[in-house]
């Protein structure tokens, strides 16, 4: 791999090593330049895969080098419901090593529909919400989202259908297996006439760009994968970058600040290097690409304060941080007569699209979502959740357990949330992390609405279970959201600079040569599944930064 | 368990499982190895362990399947304590030594059944029966390499086939 100096001044600095900053390194040093990946992360298993571990206790307590995932005990972070309660220890982590969450992620892969580009105009805006148009058409983005498709490797069914975005090629795998949740489901679905399909997921099925497909092993969400069938940017993009010759991933890398100079340009990176006992260094760079994650982005740009940004880098409008969409879900689970050993095969399962599309009338609230099979608990959290309804130990829960086990399908729901701007990601004013920076501070209520939803989506779990012939049925309760790797709205695009923090090409509408690029820059939160959009801007992105840093200029 | 059947379960750790632990708590590994080569347990004494392992046999009884004590979860739980749940130690030594003021100062290991069973009720929300219940179900469900679910006991009674590697159909509802 080639290294860099840090003293040399390189085209491009990358903050993260995900979804988004892996497309970015690919994207910049196919094209020919010199780029250094930073990621506070460990290498984990990158490019010896078959060394990931699969065994559920390790999983739970993995030493330093193997963790995946940051550790709120280190990665600390508070939380609060409002800005009148005062912030508690809070457990929000993300993706942490390199390839980021995408290392462990479900890889549910849908795109966006078109109207959730313009939700603003199409429906109205809520009061109470930030809801808005994106400053991109689905039109704009489509060759994207078929290009990083075909790129990253995702298998999904080729259907028709208006509850499936328009695509201009197909998915390059075949779906995954239905498996016997999705099969239930499908019986179900024939009944109330709903619409299934398997997953869209960045999971290969079959050989794909050197990568063998899945088996099925089920040790997947939460997990590295083996074979390398599980997409990420790990096995499908960074090996790419690096091959090149002109790019550098630099783990253990935790950038504390973006610095920039008298006029306002940044300039470099400043970042704790682990191996040099948190010794801190300075990275030069021509422009900087930061795509750290819905949280940690709009955190590390009201760390980077100075002079002349005086509440945070690229903050004028005040937004830096504010409409944090965290992801709400909830659904039922229900037992059948016979195994479904839903253990075996991919985490997620079948999907129903029947309620992705908006339909206020109808439903009396705003929004929509995807109903999706989850697979079962392992051993181990299955035995500590316990069987439903019975106790939690001795003969009758061994009873129980036993009776249960193989037999129940649980139903998760992807769902909309309205970006409000009182959900906040910023500082805490007194706790620090483990390396002395002020903690992000995590804010958030979901708007009465998506209470709403969240009902609508449990009682139609429930209806679908029992349709499907379950024996016995029980419900989530609807549980607001506190964090997790769906963070989106924190570092909105837009055209207007006194209403949003990137302009349509992802460039920070006060610091010429700054790109912000990952969930973050979302308007509108989707159906939360972010990942294939954040992919799909990241290549737009991309695409545009290559052209212009060709004729010498990226802040056009 | 003869010694010698721990000190086999303590050497016969995948090498994931080996490097996992000697990596992260090199010296109580050692010391373990040492102290089952000796005929003890590691961080448990004799009594405790006595003890420890009647709870576990109640949270996990044995019933017409196997229970906590055929899938040998102490010894899941004695080594436990000197590595990943060294932080646990503590609830177990406090734990411990409170036990004898709910049985009217006799030894737990030595009480009838449903006396067990009635003590363990009066501590059910205790941090130091939640404890012995999470590591007596991971002693049942972890991969037996970590000293429980001897001969894969737990797995077998939950349907659970380790192979990780599977064709569909997988369950009884989605074969053709």
């Amino acid at each position: 791999m080639k290294k860099f100096k840090p003293s040399e001044e390189v085209d491009f600095v990358v903050i993260g090593s995900g979804a988004a900053g892996g497309v970015m390194a690919k994207q910049l040093a196919v094209a020919g330049f010199s780029v250094v990946v930073m990621e506070q992360g460990a290498w984990g298993a990158y490019g010896h895969e078959q060394d990931y571990n699969k065994d559920e206790l390790i999983n739970r307590f993995p030493s330093e080098e193997d963790m995946l995932l940051s550790d709120p005990k280190t990665q600390r972070n508070t939380f609060r419901r409002n800005a009148n309660e005062k912030a508690v220890a809070g457990s929000h982590n993300y993706g942490c090593v390199v390839g980021g969450g995408t290392v462990t992620y479900g890889a549910s892969s849908w795109r966006h529909l078109p109207w959730e580009f313009d939700e603003g105009s199409r429906f109205g805006t809520i009061q109470g919400t930030g809801v808005a148009d994106w400053p991109v058409s689905y039109a704009e983005i489509e060759p994207y989202y078929t290009q990083a498709e075909w790129e990253i490797g995702i298998s999904g069914p080729n259907l028709k259908t208006p509850l499936i975005a328009p695509m201009s090629k197909p998915y390059p795998c075949k779906p995954l297996p239905l498996k016997s949740s999705g099969a239930l489901i499908q019986k179900a679905a024939e009944k109330l006439n709903l619409t299934v399909t398997p997953n869209v997921a960045a999971i290969i099925t079959e050989p794909y760009n050197g990568r063998s497909g899945c088996i099925n092993c089920g040790a997947c969400s939460g997990y590295g994968c083996q074979t390398k069938a599980r997409s990420s940017s790990a096995v499908a993009l960074l090996p790419i970058a690096v091959a090149t010759g002109n790019c550098e991933i630099r783990v253990h890398s935790y950038v504390r600040e973006i610095n920039v100079d008298a006029s306002g340009r940044a300039t470099g990176v400043t970042y704790f290097d682990k191996a040099n006992n948190n010794q801190e260094v300075f990275q030069k760079a021509k422009c900087v690409v930061l795509s750290a994650n819905g949280t940690e982005t709009p955190r590390l740009l009201l760390l980077s304060k100075s002079n002349r940004f005086q509440q945070g880098l690229a903050n004028s409008s005040g937004l830096v941080g504010k409409y944090l969409m965290t992801g709400n879900g909830g659904g039922a689970s229900g037992l059948f007569s016979d195994p479904l050993n839903e253990y075996k095969g991919a985490v997620t399962g079948a999907a129903v699209l029947s309620y992705v599309p908006n339909d206020t009338k109808g439903r009396g609230w705003y929004g929509g979502g995807r109903m999706t099979a989850r697979g079962q608990m392992s051993p181990i959290q299955y035995g500590l959740a316990g069987p439903h309804g019975a106790p939690s130990w001795g003969a009758g829960y061994k009873k129980a357990l036993i009776e249960q086990a193989n037999r129940r399908l649980t139903m998760v729901n992807f769902i909309s949330q309205l970006p409000v701007e009182t959900n906040t990601v910023d500082l805490d004013p007194e706790m620090k992390d483990a390396w002395g920076l002020p903690a992000m501070r995590i804010t958030t209520t979901s708007h009465e609405n998506d209470f709403k939803a969240m009902q609508f989506f449990i009682d139609k779990s429930a209806e679908i279970l029992k349709a499907a012939g379950a024996t016995q049925v029980w419900t989530d309760q609807v549980n607001d959201s506190k964090g997790g790797a769906h963070a989106r709205g924190t570092a909105r695009m837009g055209n207007d600079p006194k209403s949003s923090v990137v302009n349509k090409y992802h460039r920070a509408h006060d610091v010429p040569n700054l790109f912000v690029v990952d969930g973050s820059s979302f308007v509108t939160g989707g159906r939360n599944h972010p990942t294939m959009t954040i992919s799909a801007l990241a290549y737009r992105c991309a695409d545009h930064l290559v052209k212009a840093a060709k004729t010498g200029n990226v802040t056009i | 368990m003869s010694d010698s059947r721990r000190n086999f379960l303590l050497k016969s750790f995948s090498a994931t499982s080996a490097a996992w632990l000697a990596a992260n708590w090199p010296a109580e590994v050692a010391a373990a190895e040492k102290a089952q080569g000796m005929g003890n347990f590691t961080y448990l004494t004799r009594e405790q362990a006595a003890d420890v392992d009647a709870m576990a046999a109640q949270i996990y009884p044995t019933t017409d399947t196997p229970g906590a004590r055929e899938a040998q979860v102490i010894y899941f739980i004695d080594l436990a304590l000197v590595t990943f749940a060294q932080d646990k130690q503590d609830i177990y030594a406090k734990g411990l030594a409170d036990l004898p003021s709910h049985t009217g100062g006799k030894a737990f290991a030595t009480l009838s059944s449903d006396q067990q069973i009635a003590v363990l009720t009066s501590i059910e929300k205790t941090p130091f029966f939640k404890a012995v219940r999470d590591h007596t179900i991971m002693g049942m469900f972890a991969s037996p390499q970590h000293g429980g679910n001897y001969k894969k006991v737990g797995w077998t009674q939950i349907g659970y086939d380790d192979s990780l590697n599977f064709r569909a159909p997988f369950g009884a509802y989605d074969k053709a």
